[in-house]
């Protein structure tokens, strides 16, 4: 009798049917029933009609290819990337774009951390930021204007609201600015870091000036800093301020080693906490829990090494090298 | 007895199209790799690795893999049918939308109009194009095994069947869309809902695209090709039933550690171990065949091809679990390990075993033999070193670029920069183009090898008799 069904294509298509609906039904289609599918944060807002233009050319250019847009509850990856991904942040994908590759790093918690002239820069020429970064670089995207009437059809698509001044001024903006406003948008819902806590401005750095800690601030400097301050910490123009000159330092010429570290180790949310106004979009990225503390104040050995450096105008660097020499065994 | 004459001209017409579109996919392949370590090479938007990626998979999977199906099934169902197509006009026209398709397919993901889904990145009008083309291959296949003249339905049937039902049902669920103009359209599910519908349409495309009429050609054309039986019959139910089970269950493998609901992911997990069973059993059943007389890897050389093509099946079976479980997934997710994997399956398992099922079909529509037997163990020992070296290069890099994203300082801090480990993968992606240009080689080998054949049966056609094609065999 169980042979039979290979004499009998028409029942045998109908068990085939069968035998592939059984999992699709329980791990796909049911799930769909259940509230926990369907999870929305209240801090989770819906794409302005700019972001959905800067998705729309994220999907375009296949971004998806190289980046992930989800952080693993991974210890590592919460560490490098933010907290990880929540169900509830996901409620406006359509697709999804989790990706399966990082080529390039994960995304998922990118807005806000770096200013918007950042992503312009970066986003038009990679290598002017990340010498051996393998992106291909985006320039026509600032040369391509945004059409409202087609961003206004995805937005009715979506059932998003869009107010007519807003689609309207749509025409001003290229296809960059939609994505870097996209950038902005991706991880707003969750907190990124904890923040305050590191903000201590009697603190005093423990390694002062001692010669091992500004050269290893200077490589720390070299492998975080500089792709926005610039090689001496001079700063890039519209991306990150100059470290050195007045301007920055304000009126207190003299930041103190506290005021320093809670900038480094919590990045902008430093700045409320110091009275400091900072850039709009992010600003400062926080390195605490990416560097070990003890780089954080061997940083800030380097820069006041080059400030002394600057007053001064002598070469400072040869001379903590030769220092350094000097007092080896 | 053969009052009927078999639709060769079509299945040459699908195997040479698909022969034609893997070509392109593979030299676009080559391309992209170079771009990973040279991105200068990234010429115009329309050649960018982000819109040329697509092209690659779709080109080799729709390409290559489809076509290969289409055409090798119809010689398949033909034979075992023991008659003609029942609709031929319908075969003709299929293969020609079908071309059609596949070039619209190419030009318009180059244009950036994707849906951004894995292996389902057409857009929607494409997506119709698919569709119509599935259904006037259903339609062919039923018919012709309904008004077989074989009382009997053979192994190859069963997955043919399974494969034309299955991806009717992926194909459709995954690609719902909400239309938003006329080359524009979104998920039809959010979020969470996206992805779990994504990755069970993403996994099992696979698994009916490129393992169940694979598996097909292979119980036919292995003991075709070597004049030896199917070990057992048995295991060959067994198999087959439990592997059209269980694959269903098996996609949020590719969501482990993501925010969708942890028993989907542990279910999927399960269910994946489990196939492991269904696979080996069609990797024991070709062994044990071939088994009665290995001297056939020896006198025959297609047989090699097979036993190849099912061994990195049954490597590939073994691997893809061990990555769903999750301490395997939290090191090599998201990492080159993964496209080491995928080209073992695809280079390894399933253009071999194509290969192979070609050299055999293409001389017996012309009553030859193969234009060159060195050429084709040329090809072989070509496209094996190439794809070795492609994998294994991927994995070694894989397990270092995931070492690196983990590894931590005493105090909890990462001890390298996303861009350390990035720098790190270069040599590694010098390689594996290598690795490319020679499985390139190999194949531009097999298409002379299958060229020369096709001539030399027309001249000998010519030769023979004014008369149309003879009976086929």
């Amino acid at each position: 009798m169980a042979g039979a069904i290979y004499r009998k294509p028409v029942s045998f298509a109908l068990m085939a049917t069968v035998a592939v609906l059984v999992g699709s039904v329980v791990t796909m289609a049911y799930p769909m029933l259940r509230p926990e599918m369907h999870p929305r944060l209240d801090s989770l807002k819906a794409f302005t009609a700019l972001q959905l233009a800067g998705r729309d050319v994220y999907q375009r250019e296949g971004c998806v290819n190289c980046h992930t847009q989800t952080v693993r509850p991974l210890r590592s990856e919460v560490v490098r990337y933010g907290d990880y991904s929540k169900a509830g942040e996901f409620y406006y994908d359509r697709p999804f774009l989790w990706g399966s590759k990082r080529t390039g790093p994960d995304l998922a918690r990118e807005g806000g951390k770096r200013p918007d002239a950042w992503h312009y820069k970066h986003y038009a020429n990679p290598q002017s930021i990340e010498k051996k970064s393998n992106m291909p670089k985006y320039a026509f995207l600032a040369e391509a204007r945004l059409d409202p009437a087609e961003v206004a059809s995805h937005m009715r698509a979506l059932g998003l609201a869009a107010a007519p001044e807003e689609l309207a001024a749509l025409a001003q903006k290229t296809e960059m600015d939609a994505l870097v406003a996209y950038t902005q948008w991706l991880g707003h819902a969750v907190q990124r870091k904890a923040g305050g806590g590191a903000l201590d401005l009697a603190a005093v750095n423990p390694l002062g000036d001692s010669p091992h800690a500004i050269a290893r601030g200077q490589k720390v400097f070299a492998d975080n800093c500089t792709a926005c301050h610039g090689d001496e910490g001079h700063g890039v123009p519209e991306v990150a301020p100059d470290l050195l000159d007045d301007s920055f330092l304000g009126e207190k010429p003299d930041m103190p080693d506290g005021a320093w570290f809670a900038l480094i180790h919590d990045g902008s949310d430093a700045k409320g906490a110091l009275g400091r106004k900072g850039m709009e979009n992010g600003g400062m990225t926080a390195f605490g829990g990416q560097i070990p503390d003890d780089d954080i104040w061997a940083v800030i050995s380097y820069l006041r090494a080059q400030m002394a450096h600057e007053k001064k105008e002598a070469p400072t660097m040869e001379k903590v090298e030769h220092k350094g020499q000097e007092r080896k065994p | 007895m053969n009052e009927y004459r078999y639709d060769n001209q079509t299945v040459q017409g699908f195997i040479l199209s698909s022969i034609f579109w893997g070509v392109v996919g593979i030299l676009v392949g080559l391309l992209i790799s170079m771009q990973l370590w040279a991105p200068a090479l990234n010429f115009t938007p329309w050649l960018s690795y982000g819109r040329l990626r697509p092209v690659h998979t779709n080109g080799l999977a729709l390409g290559l893999g489809v076509g290969a199906i289409f055409g090798l099934t119809y010689y398949v169902v033909m034979r075992l049918c023991r008659r003609p197509l029942v609709f031929p006009r319908l075969a003709r026209a299929q293969l020609w939308i079908f071309n059609l398709a596949i070039a619209a397919a190419a030009v318009t993901l180059m244009m950036g109009k994707t849906q951004s889904l894995e292996y389902a990145e057409l857009e929607w009008p494409l997506d119709i194009g698919v569709v119509v083309l599935w259904v006037m291959f259903a339609v062919n296949v039923f018919a012709t095994i309904v008004k077989r003249r074989e009382e009997q339905m053979y192994v190859s049937l069963w997955y043919v069947i399974a494969t034309v039902v299955a991806v009717a049902i992926l194909y459709l669920v995954n690609n719902a869309f909400i239309p938003a103009g006329l080359w524009k359209s979104y998920h039809a599910y959010a979020g969470l809902n996206s992805a779990n519908v994504q990755w069970w349409y993403g996994h099992n495309a696979v698994g009916f695209i490129f393992t169940t009429p694979i598996l097909a050609f292979f119980y036919y054309f292995l003991p075709k090709t070597t004049g030896l039986p199917i070990f057992s019959h048995r295991l060959s139910i067994v198999s087959f039933w439990s592997l059209v089970f269980a694959y269903l269950w098996t996609g949020a493998h590719h969501l482990v550690y993501t925010p969708l609901p942890d028993w989907i992911q542990t279910l999927a997990i399960v269910f994946t171990m489990f196939l492991i069973a269904p696979s080996w059993g069609s990797v024991v059943n070709g062994y044990y065949t071939v088994g009665a007389d290995w001297s056939k890897m020896r006198s025959q050389y297609l047989t090699k091809f097979f036993v190849v093509g099912i061994t990195f099946y049954g490597l590939q079976t073994v691997q893809g679990p061990t990555q769903a479980l999750r301490v395997v997934s939290q090191l090599i997710h998201y990492t080159d390990w993964v496209p080491g994997h995928v080209h073992m399956g695809t280079m390894g398992w399933v253009t071999m075993t194509i290969c192979g099922s070609i050299y055999y079909v293409i001389p017996r529509i012309y009553g030859t033999e193969i234009h060159s037997e060195k050429v084709a163990n040329l090809h072989f020992w070509l496209v094996l070193v190439g794809q070795l070296i492609f994998s294994i290069t991927m994995w070694i890099t894989g397990i270092q670029q995931g070492a690196m994203w983990k590894v931590m300082n005493a105090d909890g801090t990462l001890k390298y920069t996303f861009m350390d480990g990035l720098v790190r993968n270069y040599p590694y992606w010098h390689t594996r183009t290598l690795g490319g240009i020679i499985f390139t080689a190999g194949m531009v080998l097999f298409v002379y090898n299958v060229l020369k054949t096709i001539q030399k049966g027309k001249a000998l056609q010519a030769s023979q008799d004014p008369s149309p094609a003879p009976a086929a065999a």
